[in-house]
Formats: structure tokens, C-alpha cells, sequence
């Protein structure tokens, strides 16, 4: 019987992320072309520089919603019209704002490119904003806030980035904006938004999928190449300013069936140097399913159904996050637990063989995670928001493989701060704010959800 | 300009002398390969008082097996580079893996050595862990989501007790503190051995090589016997009646699931139905959506969907969240309408061509990941012995008439075949859904 010994890995094939090409149209827009064949399937992929991180004060969400504006009509068609041309081709035209940039998207069967493209591009140039399409959205955008005000995960989440960035910082709210803010949007304001951010040379247009690399080039220029525009000002992504020290807040929700935890600080930015240093720390810490956090909360107390870590990159300091949902009773020494595996993370270098665990997950992982043209696309999407090396993908795994234990012991001290967690907890306020209390984790708070 | 040529996946099937059967779909394009193991039971084949014994018995797999430690298939697999996850569905439980081409020995091993050996793994304090977990997998999608006891509720009121859909997937915490060790021990000799199973490997490998494997592995692997069939599974063609249940609940928005009596998954008026649903509910063109979102504006959201059973009887179901300013008894009635309206009046040919180019785009994407691909083999060979069914999947689309689609109407959406699950907010929620979130920012 050869069953119990495990088999050895066979020689491993080699793979490449796929083959892209840039270029520069006459009017600055930039456009990337992935041919990948492997199926009939091409994604369209728009990257625009009009991220949330654009939004001014008091009117948050400005972004998003003139994002989704886009498909709503443009000079020659009303929205419905937009709607049953993609739609009547397969596909449907994805738009939506991230902090550092705007998404405009489809993926349709190759015999449709023709059509598609140039109804893409239509959206793209030459939307009207219609007024009541406005309100329309504004409303559905209220009627979401209240669907997130009443679930307890998006809740959470939102309450902690309050938490943790001040009032006034575009990170303390939602990307989709608050009832108030959104409310205050008018249809001036996202003419204006539209006007001074989607032009031509924040633009870059990817197409991946089974194409021609000429053969697409000329469809973005037929389609595009006349969009004109004064190139945008330049945004600040200068390092919002972040609460300190330790303290925790109780969201309060009487008769929760459980505690979402949210407990982290600022973190650093994607350009940071430390990139593949935190990336791997992270993954052990609490980023895997056999991370030191996830092993601990759910596999050894079964506390939980599952707890992760993660650093949200942005090109300013976004929040490193340990997420987690409990039951209420446990909820202090969940987070006791926590704390432990974070302090051990942090004195001590992690065995060569637990750091195999992550770098060989990354390493192995790198073509599972591109098999789809929308994934390859996003991925190319990242080179342009971040302005990552050209080779990035090409030099991802060496890069991974170069991290070392004292790597990560060095980014766990810089980088996950315990002196300076802040913690979000939603919970039910009789069961869970006596424990945490007694935590001596900073001075405790209390909100109710219509705050968040 | 229609392109009528339609994708081929390859495909080869064998059946080990154990009755394991096997399918094989090769894709070069990439160095990855998914293997795909579905067990041919659910929750429909837990016994009374084991409410939720299915799901939990899918995550005392991950607890180790003879020759594997307890949390070792997660790290060898993730060691190796790959991603891999188990699901529990009313009618099949499914396991499963990517890894990069060279480590597939390796999954296939792992999953053959808890197919054939897991009991000797399986301890008290384990099961202990694994049911603090799933308790708290209940609380977190179930107990404390806004609607998060939708389904629970839906399956209760379409399927009469005691038909096998009628009770909780997750199950009730009461049922899940009673499960054994005993309950461990029989569900796996009964359920899981390989003629109840179906292995697919979809990806880069080679052919003769991974046979090899799959003999080698599982073929020593008994096969099972007295296996408990399911009680009666069939129903009548419709409810006969109008079902209805209006529960009071912690959500901020009312919020309606119509549910329809269908014909089974794979059937040739399931397709029909298909197209139906997605007439009403998929994507911002269908009926639903343009006409309660976009016109109307009574409603935030609209979709449809099947459940897509394969046995017994299928539900095609209608979602819609309302706006706070509808009432929940205008948003019933308005759901309604349009129901009545697509039921008397029938759909239009340029419906049905938008739904069938959606239906298409999303099946021939979805074939673009390994791990889907080897996913719907098993499930056609599950069901229905016959994994090349995949490659008719876009034919069979294709071929729903407008006229099936309005005889379909006729017969199923009538009120005598209509379930309404209908969530209200709490008496003391009213005030804050009428003022728009007052304290925000």
C-alpha cells in the first residue's frame, strides 16, 4: 500500500504573467493590450484618475456616483438605451469609484468587440447627466446607507475607518459617502467632477483577452482617439493624519448574535519600500487560513468562523485591519488573543519553514490568480494606479522569495504598532462592555449605529 | 453577424471498479489543474433531529484523516501554492483545489486519504471545535445578517414537511450541539465512499499520468454499501395555493422573495425557466429592475434566480428590496403586478434574446477558471452521469422559444404557484426609516 506516503511535487512548468504592450495616443490617452487566448472572451478595462480621494468635503461620494452616472445617458442615448445596447451584446458596463481611481468596465465575447467598443467609449466621453437620473441614484444611494447601517459587518467596517481617521479626513467616510454628504450632491457638481477629472491624459484604457494586439489598438483609437481635454491637476495624496493611542468603541446593538471586531491602525502606503516585507508578514499573521491569528481565534478556541488581517493599499496610508466576528461572551479574549499572536509576531523571527508557508502560497498561487481576462485586466489596472515597474509582475515571485524571518520581524515592529490599536467593536453593550473594560485597552466609548 | 460556433470543452470519463467515476478536461494554456470532488449528499440526507449534521460533517474533513494532521490539508495545499475550499448544498457537498500542475499528486493524495481513511482522525475535542465554529458561521450569516435567515425561511415554506428540502442547511443550534461522534462515523460510511462521489481534474496535466494516480490512490478504496435513500422527493407540478409569510425582523428595508415551483435542474423546461428568471431579475434591463428600480423607483434593488435542484422540484426565485419610502404592502403588490404582467401578456423576443446573450457571456467567462470548470463537470456527472452535458449547456439556451417562455409564464407564475417571503421592519425601526440616516456625518 503506497498510501501513506505523501507524493513529492513533479518538476514544476514555468509560467509567465501574459505578454502587454503600452501606448501613448496622440491626445495622452494611454492604452494596454494583453492578447490572452484561451477562450472567446475579451474584458474592456477603463482606469480613470478620479478616485474618491478627489471628493471634497461635505459632498463624499461625489466619485462613486459620477462614476455610475457614466451609463445613465450620454448625448445621444438615454440610460435605457445604454443599458440594451450592452446588454443585448451579453455584457453590462461595470462603473464605480475606488479611493485612488475610477473603473469603468465590461467583458463580452470576442464577435462583439466592434459593437461594444465603441458604445464603451460613448460612456466614457460623452455622458449628460441627466437630472433625473441624479436623483434617481442619489436615492438608491440612500437607500443602501441604510441597508449598511443596519448590517452589522458594513457597520463595522465603516465605523472603524471613523474611528481611526479624523473628522475631515476623506478616509473617516465611506468611499460611497453618508446620507448627508450624499443628499448634498447636485448635478452641477458632478458635471464639474466629470469635466475637470476624465480627460484624455488621466485616462488608460486595457484590453485583455483574445485580441490582436494592432487589431485592438486601432478600435480604443477610432473610439477614443478624439477625446480631448486639459490634463487634471495633480491630487494630494499626502498622509492623512491618523488618531493615536490606544482605544476601543462600542457600537451599540442590543441582542447582536455576535461581536464584529475590528481593531488595527494607519498603515503605510503601496509605494512603501517594506511592500513585500508586510505583504508576507501579514499573510502569516493573520492574512492565511493557517495564519497564527486564524488558527488561534477559530481552530484552537472556535471562537469564531474565521479572523483575518489585512493592510488596505491605497496610495496613501491606508488601514491595517484585523477583522473578525465572535461570539459576544468571547469577545475580550478574543481580542487578549489577538494582542498575543501580534506580540509574538513581533518579538521573535519566524521559523524558515512557517515562512515557507507564506512565500510558497504566494509563489504558487501567482498563475491561479490570473486565469480570467477581468482578473489580468485589474492587474494591469494596478500598474497604472500605483505606478508599479513595468516588470512587476514579471519580478513578483523573486521578490516574494527574496523576504527573510528577520524581514518580517523587522516589518511586524515597524509596522503593526499594538501601542497604537484602535478597536471597533458592534456588539451588544450587556454582554460585551464590561469585559472590555477590564481589557486595558485605552478608554472605552459608546455610539449608536446612526452615527457610523 | 452571430458567431454560431460554440465552446467545446475536451472531455474524458472512466469509472473505477469501486464506482468512483472521473472526469478529465485538459487545458494547457496555463501550469494549474483543479481537482473537483462532489459527494452526492447534502443536507437533504440528514435524519431527523441532525439539522445542519451535512455542513458540519464538510468541515470535520478539513480536521485531518489517517495520514494527514488535523489543519494539514489547509497548509499542504497552501504549501503547495494552491487555493481550495468544501461547500454543503441541500443536495451535494462539494471539496476542492487549485494548485500549480506539478503539485497535483499531491490533492489527489489528500483527498483520497479522507475519502478512504478519515475515521481514525476524528476525535471529540475536534468535533467540539469544528461545532463552536459552525455555531459561529450560523450567528455570523445567519443570526445577526439583516434577512439572514431568508433561506432557512424560504426552504420551510416551499417544501412541506417532511420532504428532505424542507429543513435548515446550517441547522439549528440545538441539532448541532447533539451531533456525535456516532453521527460522524455513520454519515461517513453511508455517504461518503466512491460510487457516491464524482472526482474531476480539469487543467494541465497528463492524461496517462493522472489515470495512474487515481487508481492508484483511490482505487483501493471500498466501495459502499446500504447507502439510505432519500424519502420521497417528488411534489406536485405547483404549490396549488398561495403561500405566504410576513416576518417582522431587525432590517432597515422591506424586502420580498417570491418563490416558484420549477421544473428540476437539467430538465428541458429548467432552461425555460432559466430564461424566465432572468426576463425578471437579471441585470438592470430585466423587467424587474427597469421597471421598479429605474421607473417606478419603488424598489432599491431587483434580481431573480433558481435554486437549482435536481431533484424533486426546482424554485425560481424573485428578490426585491423596496425603497424606505414604499410600504411593504405596496412593494407586494407592485411585485406582483409585474409578475401578472409578464403571466397575462407574455415576454417579447428581444427579452429573450438579451437574457439568453447574458446567460451565455456568464457561462463561457465562468469556463475561463479551472476550478468552475472541473466544478460543473461534477455536477453533470453527479446528477445526471453525463459530463459532456456541459458542452450543451449554450444549444440548449439557445433553443428557449418566446413561446416556451410564455407557456412557461402561464403555468408556473400564477398565484396558485406563488410563495411570498416577505420581510418588515420592526415596529420601531419606522422611525428612523422614514428621516434618512438624521445623524450622519
Amino acid at each position: 500500500m503506497t498510501v501513506a506516503s505523501r507524493p513529492l511535487p513533479a518538476q514544476a512548468r514555468e509560467y509567465r504573467f501574459p505578454r502587454f504592450s503600452r501606448h501613448t495616443l496622440e491626445n495622452g490617452l494611454r492604452v494596454i493590450v494583453a492578447p490572452v487566448r484561451k477562450l472567446p472572451v475579451v474584458t474592456v478595462l477603463a482606469v480613470v484618475d478620479a478616485g474618491a480621494n478627489r471628493d471634497k468635503n461635505g459632498i463624499e461620494g461625489l466619485a462613486q456616483l459620477t462614476a455610475e452616472m457614466l451609463r445613465e445617458g450620454t448625448e445621444k442615448h438615454n440610460g435605457i438605451e445604454i443599458l440594451e445596447g450592452f446588454e443585448r451584446l451579453g455584457s453590462s458596463i461595470e462603473a464605480g469609484a475606488d479611493w485612488d481611481s475610477t473603473i469603468v468596465s465590461m467583458t463580452l465575447l470576442r464577435h462583439h468587440l466592434t459593437t461594444g467598443l465603441p458604445l464603451f467609449a460613448e460612456v466614457l466621453r460623452t455622458p449628460s447627466f441627466p437630472s433625473h437620473e441624479v436623483d434617481r441614484l442619489k436615492a438608491e444611494r440612500l437607500a443602501e446607507r441604510l441597508q449598511i447601517l443596519s448590517e452589522p459587518r458594513g457597520l463595522a467596517d465603516e465605523a472603524f475607518s471613523k474611528f481611526l481617521y479624523p473628522p475631515g479626513s476623506r478616509y473617516a467616510e465611506p468611499i460611497g459617502g453618508t446620507g448627508k454628504s450624499i443628499s448634498a450632491i447636485t448635478r452641477e457638481n458632478v458635471i464639474e467632477f466629470f469635466g475637470r477629472f476624465y480627460v484624455p491624459m488621466s485616462a488608460t484604457v486595457i484590453i485583455v483577452g483574445d485580441v490582436d494586439g494592432s487589431e485592438a489598438l486601432d478600435l480604443v483609437r477610432d473610439a477614443l482617439g478624439q477625446w480631448h481635454g486639459a490634463p487634471a491637476p495633480s491630487v494630494d495624496s499626502t498622509a492623512a493624519e491618523t488618531q493615536t493611542g490606544r482605544a476601543l468603541e462600542i457600537v451599540d446593538k442590543s441582542d447582536a448574535a455576535q461581536a464584529e471586531l475590528r481593531l488595527g491602525h494607519a498603515g503605510i502606503p503601496r509605494s512603501h519600500p517594506d511592500y513585500f516585507k508586510v505583504v508576507i508578514m501579514n499573510a502569516l499573521l493573520g492574512g492565511l487560513f493557517s495564519s497564527r491569528i486564524n488558527l488561534n481565534l477559530r481552530e484552537r478556541h472556535g471562537y469564531t468562523y474565521g479572523a483575518s488581517s489585512y493592510f488596505d493599499w491605497r496610495r496613501a496610508p491606508g488601514p491595517f485591519v484585523i477583522s473578525t466576528a465572535v461570539q459576544s461572551e468571547v469577545s475580550a479574549e478574543a481580542i487578549r488573543e489577538t494582542l498575543i499572536e501580534i506580540d509574538r509576531m513581533r518579538s521573535k523571527e519566524v521559523p524558515a519553514d512557517e515562512l515557507s508557508l507564506a512565500t510558497n502560497y504566494l509563489e504558487g498561487v501567482f498563475p491561479i490568480r490570473y486565469e480570467t481576462t477581468s482578473a489580468i485586466a485589474s492587474a494591469l489596472a494596478n500598474i497604472v494606479i500605483f505606478n508599479l515597474r513595468e516588470d512587476f509582475y514579471d519580478t513578483y515571485r523573486d521578490n516574494i522569495r527574496a523576504v527573510t524571518p528577520k524581514d518580517v520581524l523587522v516589518a511586524a515592529q515597524l509596522h503593526v504598532q499594538p501601542e497604537k490599536l484602535l478597536g471597533v467593536v458592534v456588539g451588544d453593550p450587556a454582554i460585551v462592555s464590561k469585559p472590555l473594560e477590564s481589557l486595558g485597552l485605552g478608554p472605552v466609548s459608546h455610539r449608536s449605529p446612526a452615527d457610523a | 453577424m452571430q458567431e454560431t460556433t460554440i465552446m467545446q470543452i475536451p472531455i474524458e470519463t472512466l469509472r473505477l471498479n469501486n464506482g468512483l467515476l472521473v472526469t478529465l478536461s485538459e487545458d494547457r494554456t496555463a501550469p494549474i489543474v483543479a481537482v473537483n470532488l462532489w459527494y452526492h449528499v447534502g443536507s437533504a440526507n440528514e435524519k431527523e433531529g441532525r439539522t445542519g449534521f451535512a455542513h458540519l460533517f464538510e468541515h470535520m474533513l478539513f480536521q485531518g484523516s489517517e495520514h494527514v494532521g488535523s489543519n494539514e490539508h489547509f497548509e499542504l495545499i497552501q504549501r503547495a501554492g494552491g487555493t481550495l475550499n468544501g461547500s454543503t448544498w441541500l443536495e451535494r457537498t462539494n471539496y476542492y483545489e487549485t494548485v500549480p500542475s506539478n503539485q497535483l499528486a499531491l490533492a489527489l493524495w489528500l483527498e483520497a486519504d479522507r475519502m478512504g481513511y478519515l475515521l481514525p482522525a476524528m476525535t471529540q475535542d475536534k468535533l467540539d471545535n469544528q461545532r463552536d465554529v459552525v455555531k459561529n458561521e450560523r450567528r455570523w450569516s445567519v443570526d445577526n445578517q439583516p434577512y439572514g435567515t431568508w433561506m432557512e425561511r424560504l426552504s420551510a415554506l416551499t417544501f412541506p414537511e417532511p420532504h428532505p428540502f424542507h429543513h435548515s442547511l446550517i441547522g439549528s443550534m440545538e441539532d448541532l450541539s447533539a451531533a456525535s461522534l456516532d453521527d460522524i462515523k455513520h454519515f461517513f460510511s453511508s455517504f461518503y465512499t466512491p460510487d457516491n462521489a464524482v472526482l474531476s481534474i480539469a487543467g494541465d496535466f497528463d492524461p496517462a499520468e493522472v489515470k495512474q494516480f487515481v487508481e492508484q490512490y483511490f482505487g483501493v478504496i471500498p466501495r459502499g454499501k446500504n447507502r439510505p435513500s432519500l424519502l420521497g422527493m417528488d411534489l406536485p407540478e405547483t404549490f396549488g395555493e398561495s403561500l405566504r409569510l410576513v416576518v417582522e425582523d431587525d432590517v432597515a428595508l422591506p424586502r420580498l422573495y417570491v418563490a416558484f415551483r420549477s421544473p428540476v435542474f437539467g430538465s428541458d423546461s429548467y432552461y425555460v425557466a432559466s430564461v424566465v428568471g432572468a426576463i425578471l431579475g437579471m441585470r438592470r434591463g430585466s423587467r424587474l429592475h427597469r421597471s421598479l428600480v429605474r421607473e417606478r423607483q419603488i424598489a432599491a434593488d431587483a434580481t431573480a434566480f433558481t435554486f437549482d435542484l435536481a431533484k424533486g422540484s426546482d424554485l425560481l426565485v424573485v428578490d426585491v428590496v423596496g425603497r424606505p419610502e414604499t410600504t411593504p404592502e405596496k412593494l407586494e403588490r407592485e411585485v406582483n403586478r409585474e409578475i401578472d404582467l409578464l403571466m397575462t401578456n407574455g415576454a417579447t423576443q428581444e427579452e429573450v434574446d438579451r437574457a439568453i446573450a447574458l446567460i451565455e457571456t456568464d457561462m463561457i467567462t465562468a469556463m475561463q477558471s479551472a476550478s468552475e470548470r472541473a466544478d460543473r463537470l461534477s455536477m453533470f456527472a453527479t446528477f445526471f452521469g453525463d459530463p459532456k452535458l456541459i458542452n450543451q449547456q449554450s444549444d440548449k439556451y439557445r433553443s428557449v422559444t418566446l413561446t416556451q417562455v410564455d407557456n412557461f409564464a402561464r403555468a408556473k407564475l400564477g398565484v396558485n404557484n406563488r410563495a411570498s417571503l416577505l420581510f418588515v421592519p420592526k415596529a420601531e425601526k419606522a422611525g428612523e426609516v422614514e428621516s434618512v440616516e438624521p445623524a450622519a456625518a
